[in-house]
């Protein structure tokens, strides 16, 4: 019995570790293209849920709400970074973290402006008839949960290795100024980056907002916990990020269950614990590198 | 001081010790709340603008300071006026304490770490119920003036939080004037050279994070006493933020931006709020991104800049009171 509990656990960890990884992942490409730690990533995943959420009213099917959201988002944050990011590029980190800021209040007012701060009920796209596997019972959204997050991951990581755009769009975020000799539209890149953080964080959002009901500050908590994620992971690193994600899901789940003064009352205050902690022993994260600069 | 300035500060004083014997109870309040709000901000603004250390987590700070005053008045029933200064102080020592570590965090880790704090807090407000009364929060009673001076409650502590904030800005003006301000200052402008001149950066850090929070305590103190009750949702990430639109909007690195500042974060989201629930925060994130376009020194930098162009030479500009990315005077004086 003990072993079926844990299992369950795992695997449901494993899931909301998936949606941690996404987000986290976004965050990481919007670093790494730009030194910027996007404090409004999660409310561009909310938004998007809503953007979905209205197709689906609207009587738009599952997969075709879905897909058009992560257009939708795709050019979204690509405006965002073009409009919005643009002109303080290269500011001091006050700077970028304001605007940023600023961006998660307007998104979040919006939201709320336009559809109310009521909770929402959102549809998930698999069944729900429980899966057993022995005595051990897994819920069918967490499984596919893990496996449409394992399916972005693998899409990303070819589109980065084996795309001559990927290529080009880890060349900007590199090495801006040789980029540009080379040929390469660094500006565009960038955009193209918040683009593509903008789509994963999407995915994110449509993923949890069965889980978790949909409203305009439903992404708060996932966030702090996708921060978790990225440092743990180390926040200059993708692959780390992922592997963070899934890591502080299972801390998450197992923490809840089995230290008993934890419960789901201070989730939250894990996910800071984890952030300070790795900060201390460990500022670039498992599988991050120092960031060296010549003064 | 030019003799114009003189009557002007003269009138605005005036002006603002006879609004108790003017104003509604509740107008009343609302102009003590702006005096709390501008302790909150002078300390954010000491971390933030003087020192360059991101804070996104000082409404945990004025939780900590008004949960102090509110549990020592309602358990232990100390007498309100002893809870302000221990609010103070257990704020700078967590304050102190949470700088430490915070030492290892640059820019963004900081920001990361006190966005992560703002957002736990009302979840471990909530966890310790048995002080906190959890969800539902203390119900304080509103102090009444000592020793019989005729005031109502309201009045009262419209003076003792004017007084309190005067004192706090001459603490700050005389701060950063002295050598620990200026060293404050240096490292922010540039940690290598200042580590280089001898500055202890480790130390001054953490002090100024001590003394910042020690001010968002004395605040969250006030600030419960006037609103007699606290409540752990009411202290959640977008207070916050709301400290962080505040200095944006007064100035950053500007002692009296914090006036602008908190009379800003007071009266605009009362009057979007008859527009929609959600228009006060629509119009400060418009404004934090605005504001760092066009006005990166916020209302009070804009003032200065005014002031100077109508030829009033009589004030000399201060070294620490600029941000703009230009700077130049930074390394000549």
């Amino acid at each position: 019995m003990a072993i079926d509990t844990f299992l369950q656990q795992v695997v449901s960890g494993l899931a909301t570790g998936g949606i941690y990884a996404s987000l986290a992942l976004a965050l990481v490409m919007i670093y790494q293209a730009t030194e910027i730690v996007n404090f409004a990533q999660g409310e561009m995943a909310m938004f998007s849920t809503y953007v979905a959420w209205s197709m689906l009213n609207a009587g738009v099917p599952y997969w075709a709400a879905f897909l058009g959201t992560l257009v939708l988002a795709f050019l979204g944050g690509f405006l965002i970074e073009r409009v919005i990011v643009r002109p303080v590029e290269g500011k001091p980190v006050l700077t970028l973290v304001i605007v940023c800021i600023g961006l998660l209040v307007i998104l979040n007012s919006l939201a709320g402006w336009i559809y109310s701060y009521v909770i929402q009920p959102f549809p998930s796209p698999f069944p729900r008839a429980p899966i057993r596997v022995g005595t051990v019972v897994f819920g069918p959204h967490d499984l596919g949960v893990i496996v449409v997050t394992l399916a972005m991951l693998g899409l990303l990581y070819a589109f980065f290795r084996y795309t001559t755009l990927g290529l080009a769009m880890r060349a900007a975020a590199q090495n801006p100024g040789s980029s540009r000799l080379c040929g390469i539209r660094v500006g565009r890149m960038l955009g193209l980056g918040w683009g593509l953080a903008a789509l994963v964080g999407a995915v994110a959002g449509l993923l949890v907002a069965p889980v978790i009901f949909l409203e305009p500050n439903m992404m708060g908590g996932i966030l702090i916990y996708a921060f978790a994620a990225a440092t743990l992971g180390g926040i200059t690193s993708p692959f780390g990020a992922v592997v963070g994600g899934f890591l502080v899901g299972v801390i998450e789940n197992l923490a809840g269950t089995y230290i008993p003064f934890i419960g789901t009352e201070l989730k939250l205050t894990v996910a800071l614990l984890i952030i300070v902690v790795v900060l201390l022993v460990r500022p670039t994260g498992l599988f991050g590198h120092a960031v060296v600069r010549r003064v | 001081m030019p003799r114009g300035r003189a009557v002007g500060l003269g009138a605005l004083l005036l002006l603002v010790l006879l609004m108790p014997f003017a104003l509604s109870g509740f107008r009343l309040f609302q102009f003590t709340q702006v005096c709390v709000y501008a302790m909150v901000l002078l300390g954010l603004n000491l971390l933030t603008g003087y020192n360059g250390q991101i804070s996104l987590g000082h409404g945990a700070f004025y939780a900590l300071g008004a949960y102090t005053a509110a549990i020592m008045i309602d358990r232990w029933s100390v007498p309100y006026g002893w809870t302000i200064p221990a609010a103070g102080a257990a704020c700078f020592l967590v304050g102190f304490l949470f700088g430490i570590p915070a030492l290892r965090l640059e820019g963004l880790h900081l920001a990361l770490a006190t966005f992560a704090l703002a957002l736990a807090v009302p979840q471990i407000l909530k966890y310790f119920d048995g002080w906190t009364g959890g969800s539902q929060g203390i119900v304080l009673s509103k102090p009444r003036a000592p020793l019989g001076i005729p005031l109502s409650p309201d009045q009262w502590l419209y003076y003792l939080a004017l007084v309190v904030l005067l004192v706090l800005f001459v603490l700050t003006w005389n701060l950063l004037r002295s050598r620990p301000g200026r060293a404050i200052v240096a490292i922010r402008d540039n940690p290598i050279a200042a580590r280089a001149m001898g500055i202890d950066a480790a130390l001054y850090k953490s002090l100024t994070f001590g003394v910042s929070a020690g001010y968002t305590g004395v605040a969250g103190a006030l600030g419960g006493l006037a609103v007699a009750f606290v409540a752990p949702d009411s202290f959640n990430v977008f207070l916050s933020i709301t400290f962080l639109v505040g200095i944006v909007i007064g100035g950053l690195a500007s002692v009296p931006g914090a006036i602008f500042g908190a009379l800003f974060i007071q009266f605009v989201p009362n009057y979007a709020q008859e527009i929609s629930k959600a228009a006060p925060w629509a119009i400060y994130g418009v404004f934090l991104i605005a504001f760092m376009y066009v006005m990166p020194d916020g209302v009070a930098g804009f003032l200065r800049r005014l002031a100077h162009r109508a030829g009033d030479q009589a004030r000399p500009v201060r070294p620490a009171a600029s941000t703009t990315p230009k700077g130049g005077q930074h390394a000549h004086t």
